[in-house]
């Protein structure tokens, strides 16, 4: 999809925050200069072509509960990745899986983001990850400081 | 932060309404009505809590998701091993870049890990040979995505369920 200068405008507004009023898209679609139906439109052809994901909430993990963090990165036989991100897919503790490239010092190509209450809880959620697909290589990275989490300001003005 | 956790306080109706709102909001014009329909919850009420929500940092954002890479942005996740008495210093670095959104610290010997978008590929690289030439960095390790199998976090905060935190 071909993004116009309007089009940027309107995302660089929707990554940001819709305003908490009863019609927050009509509010949105007056800062961009056009109606509220254009602007629902607009959404809908995004959401058509892939370039929105969704309109959605993020959580503060933290905030709401989910204190601890890890990536749990796997060694996987090359055939064997294909179904074990499935199988990671499907727990609800993860939330993002994905195959990354290796290296001489970093064999791990299955990549899993995990969340809970506790490293022990991440740590249980990898043993149970290992049950699962019978993979036992695996380094688990807690988080011990965060120092920066934000969205991407895609088309700042 | 006003109290240990703003969860520790969230109610079984604020819990149901954040489990709604995270992966679908409504895009209709009275979008917290919509919602409100959905739950048995008024316009006024739903809009309410939202802003509670909002002010006590459970919610970041409300608003569009976008994929970088299918507005043709480049992104990857990097992999760096600092030596730890530089270790806050290279962070602040790497941080003021605006493409930075995620920075980890982590325990393990690659023990700083950030996620970087960047309006091209030669940026991207660009950006990361920069990072590599700073003072306390041993090695930098570039991990695009080759592949993904999920994407998007819903969490569940219905007490009961065994991956609920509270």
């Amino acid at each position: 999809m071909r993004l116009t200068k309007l089009d940027k405008k309107i995302i660089a507004r929707l990554q940001g925050d819709l305003p908490l009023c009863p019609a927050p898209y009509a509010a949105v679609a007056e800062e961009a200069g056009i109606t509220e139906t254009e602007l629902l439109q607009k959404i809908e052809a995004y959401l058509d072509s892939g370039i929105l994901r969704r309109m959605g909430t993020i959580l503060r993990h933290h905030q709401a509960g989910f204190t601890a963090n890890a990536i749990c990165a796997w060694k996987v036989p090359q055939g064997k990745i294909a179904e074990a991100g499935r199988v990671f897919a499907t727990f609800p503790q993860t939330s993002h899986v994905y195959q990354r490239p290796t290296y001489p010092d970093w064999p791990y190509s299955l990549f899993t983001m995990l969340h809970g209450r506790s490293d022990e809880e991440l740590e249980m959620t990898a043993r149970e990850m290992s049950a699962s697909t019978g993979l036992t290589d695996y380094a688990l990275l807690h988080s011990t400081r965060e120092f920066k989490k934000t969205s991407m300001n895609y088309f700042p003005c | 932060m006003m109290h240990k956790h703003a969860a520790d306080n969230l109610s079984a109706v604020d819990r149901e309404l954040l489990n709604f709102i995270q992966m679908d909001f409504p895009r209709t014009t009275r979008p917290f009505a919509e919602i409100g329909r959905q739950l048995g919850l008024s316009e006024a009420e739903v809009l309410n809590r939202v802003q509670t929500l909002k002010a006590a940092g459970v919610i970041r954002r409300i608003g569009g998701i976008f994929a970088s890479q299918k507005m043709g942005f480049a992104s990857t996740l990097v992999a760096m091993q600092v030596e730890e008495a530089k270790l806050e210093e290279v962070a602040t670095v790497v941080n003021s870049y605006d493409g930075v959104t995620h920075n980890y610290a982590r325990r393990h010997k690659f023990n700083l890990w950030f996620t970087l978008v960047a309006p091209s590929d030669e940026e991207l690289q660009q950006i990361l040979s920069e990072v590599e030439e700073l003072p306390g960095v041993v090695a930098l390790r570039n991990l695009p995505a080759v592949r993904v199998f999920k994407i998007g976090v819903k969490f569940n905060l219905n007490r009961g369920n065994r991956n609920a935190p509270y």
